[in-house]
């Protein structure tokens, strides 16, 4: 058994600290009450103020309780802020692939798409932000099944979308062992026939998993001839998850 | 085939960015540094020209080590720029005199004041389609040469240079003091109020009301000719395009036919539609300005409208009255409604830009209820934004007679996805985002690689645009009316607000 973490208790301590005072606390202050040097403060709290458990304010600097300790049933993650910090790498991995880009959040009764980028070439194409993509059928979907803590689980009843789709229950826990294990998800034709994807965990701080990213197009183009996806745009998409995920605070 | 580049230089208001592109088009790099801006009195706002030079020396070979590439693969060097800043540097230690003013400054409200008191709006109309405003570059020249001690003395005996930063960056690119190239481009010479509009040269007329000498005026050049050859950092590489950065964008999204817009949402917006080949004479709501100019061709003109407040009124909404925490969340705030709650905020925060041009506009937030929330706010904010669009786009749709059924888009604030729908419902038209979201970097690589011949025609070009997404209207045209007719009632209560001083 490992011992007690030192700066997690301290953590505890801070926000303790901040929700028995009643009103917003200078750094001095907490440093006092905790008897420890200005600049030990200074680290737990702002890294409190990332995560979003600690407020500060902008006119004075003092700090308070923040929203997300209020809200600790929610993500902690926008799914708007999330758009912003991803739509340049989004945007670079269409072009890289040639294929569609799909960021999905985890809702009630699947995947929703929060943002689409276009296949780049011609072919006219619709928006399908807000579009809700089954769990089970979906890459995006079992990437968060997998990945993303507070997902539904996967209905008992697994419904058919095409001959491809995974609808006994051993087949499907299969592939998500598979899917946990290599850490990213595929969809051959399972949702609609002919069309392949690949998704892969996004992450925020402390390696939550808050989110997914995805690419899909002709399965053709997704996979090699009769093998699995093509390596190069698994890797192009994992990439870009990286760099997403970097910038929404998880360190590597 | 060896693996060639082009590069492009956005030299913006706060920042300096760097890019490389490949033959289709694609980002292969971008590094960019953040330079300070000061604003050491009410009203003014300066950057250090000789901190902007420094940045732009150290992001090339930067961009380009991202890149893996050496300097002798780039085919040619773009610039789009910071429209409107003013530098004035000394031709022989090759270091600027005084602070270069930015377009932001409104110091020279006396100098304009006074040109407006001596009845001579028209005249400057006529001649630079620009009516008399703090915005543009002139009358800052006549300011730094009225108010700095010897820089009149030292103009008129030909040691002193004005530019506007692609100016400043082209003549120190080319070798600065030891044969620097003292140029600038049509679309900046444009704004500065000195420029025939008709004829793409200084107008003497403009420089006698300014008082102005000739001899500190760079020469103006096309958007796409090679002006120079560059020294080190990127020695023997030709910089063969130049335009202002809103020009740069309007030629880094195609808009190549006229009636082909984009529109930029920043802090500010700045829409500008490409208008043909001949000068346009729209009323004075909106500004005609040159598109660009290629080499010999003649000149393609645009119309441009700018909104003083875009993205700065959801900042407003984060810092001022903290009802979000994040500027994206707004979206999500304004989403968790389905209409505004009879709420309209007029942001005429500093006077309201085109169309309505009154200085003493104030902003307003008209139709509040006990049924208004926060949400409705954050509704009303960004349908603000769409409404100052399609108040732009309605001045050009009457001046110009041109349609408008496609706006591109660019900016931040594209990431907002209800601000786009709501974009493409209250102008009826369809809005588009491209893949490539550098859109300025862009129209200046693009400029420079069309002399070159790193690509051959417009057409190439074209070929390499890529559509990120496309918005369609959604509203219902009577509640479009409907809505429309409630925007002008509340603008017309922000009108005039501030009272004359007595």
């Amino acid at each position: 058994m490992p011992g007690a973490i030192q700066s997690v208790e301290r953590a505890a301590a801070v926000l303790r600290i901040l929700g028995g005072a009643g009103r917003p606390l200078r750094l001095s202050e907490i440093a006092d009450a905790l008897d420890l040097p200005k600049p030990t403060v200074f680290g737990l709290v702002r890294t409190l103020r990332d995560v979003g458990f600690v407020h500060q304010d902008r006119a004075t600097s003092d700090y308070s309780l923040g929203e997300g300790v209020r809200n600790l049933h929610e993500s902690g993650l926008d799914p708007h802020d999330l758009r912003s910090h991803a739509m340049n790498w989004s945007d670079a991995l269409a072009s890289r692939t040639r294929l569609e880009v799909h960021i999905g959040f985890p809702d009630q009764d699947g995947a929703r798409i929060v943002h689409h980028v276009f296949r780049p070439g011609d072919a006219p194409q619709e928006l399908r932000i807000g579009e809700v993509l089954p769990f089970h059928a979906s890459a995006l979907g079992k990437v968060m099944l997998g990945f993303v803590a507070g997902t539904p689980t996967a209905p008992r009843q697994l419904e058919r979308y095409t001959r491809r789709t995974l609808i006994s229950r051993a087949a499907f826990d299969a592939e998500m062992h598979r899917i946990r294990a290599r850490g990213w998800a595929s969809e051959g034709g399972e949702l609609t026939a002919g069309i392949g994807a690949v998704a892969v965990p996004l992450r925020g701080y402390g390696g939550i998993g808050v989110g997914a990213l995805g690419v899909t197009g002709p399965v053709e183009e997704v996979y090699r001839h009769a093998g699995p996806p093509r390596d190069s745009i698994v890797e192009a998409t994992l990439d870009t998850a990286a760099s997403i995920s970097r910038s929404l605070g998880l360190r590597p | 085939m060896i693996d060639t580049v082009v590069a492009g230089i956005d030299q913006g208001t706060t920042s300096t960015r760097c890019m490389i592109f490949d033959r289709q088009g694609r980002t292969r790099s971008l590094a960019q540094r953040e330079h300070r801006q000061a604003f050491p009195r009410p009203g003014w706002a300066q950057q250090d020209a000789d901190e902007i030079w420094r940045d732009v020396q150290r992001l090339v070979p930067e961009a380009l080590a991202q890149a893996g590439l050496g300097h002798d693969r780039v085919a040619a060097l773009g610039i789009a720029n910071q429209r409107e800043t003013t530098v004035v540097w000394d031709r022989v230690t090759g270091r600027s005199v005084a602070p270069a003013i930015t377009w932001q400054d409104t110091r020279t409200s006396a100098i304009v004041d006074d040109l407006v008191a001596r009845g001579t709006t028209e005249q400057v109309m006529a001649v630079t389609g620009l009516q008399p405003r703090t915005y543009f570059a002139g009358p800052r020249l006549r300011w730094l040469l009225d108010h700095r001690r010897g820089l009149r003395d030292r103009a008129e005996a030909g040691e002193l240079l004005f530019g506007t930063m692609e100016s400043w960056l082209i003549w120190n690119l080319t070798g600065g003091v030891d044969g620097g190239v003292h140029v600038t481009d049509v679309t900046n010479a444009s704004r500065t109020m000195l420029m025939d509009l008709s004829t793409g040269q200084w107008d003497d007329s403009m420089l006698d009301l300014l008082d102005i000498p000739r001899d500190v005026l760079p020469s103006i050049r096309s958007n796409a000719e090679i002006y120079g050859t560059c020294v080190a950092p990127l020695a023997g590489v030709p910089i063969a395009g130049a335009l202002g950065d809103q020009q740069a964008a309007l030629f880094g999204q195609t808009c190549f036919e006229p009636g082909d817009a984009k529109c930029t949402y920043g802090t500010g917006a700045f829409l500008l539609i490409n208008a043909g080949s001949d000068r346009p004479t729209p009323g004075p709501s909106v500004l005609p300005t040159i598109a660009y100019a290629l080499g010999d061709d003649a000149p393609v003109y645009a119309v441009e409208g700018s909104i003083a407040m875009a993205g700065s009124l959801v900042q407003w909404l984060r810092d001022a009255l903290e009802i979000i925490p994040t500027a994206p969340q707004i979206e999500t705030l304004a989403s968790s409604v389905d209409h505004n709650g009879g709420c309209y905020i007029v942001p005429a925060f500093s006077g309201l830009y085109a169309p309505r041009w009154d200085q003493d506009a104030r902003g307003v937030i008209v139709g509040l209820t006990s049924f208004v929330t926060k949400a409705h706010l954050a509704r009303a904010a960004l349908e603000a934004t769409a409404w100052q669009t399609w108040e732009v786009v309605e001045a050009i749709r009457r001046d110009l007679g041109l349609s408008l059924d496609t706006l591109r888009v660019d900016g931040g604030m594209t990431s907002n996805h209800l601000l786009m729908q709501l974009v493409a419902d209250v102008l009826d038209a369809k809005v588009e985002r491209p893949l490539v979201s550098e859109t300025v970097c862009l129209g200046a690589a693009y400029a420079a690689g069309l002399t070159v011949g790193y690509w051959s025609d417009l057409a190439a070009l074209r070929h390499h645009r890529h559509v990120a997404a496309v918005w369609r209207p959604q509203m219902d045209p009577a509640e479009r009316t409907r809505e429309a007719a409630q925007w002008n009632r509340a603008v017309g209560h922000a009108l005039g607000w501030v009272e004359p001083a007595r």
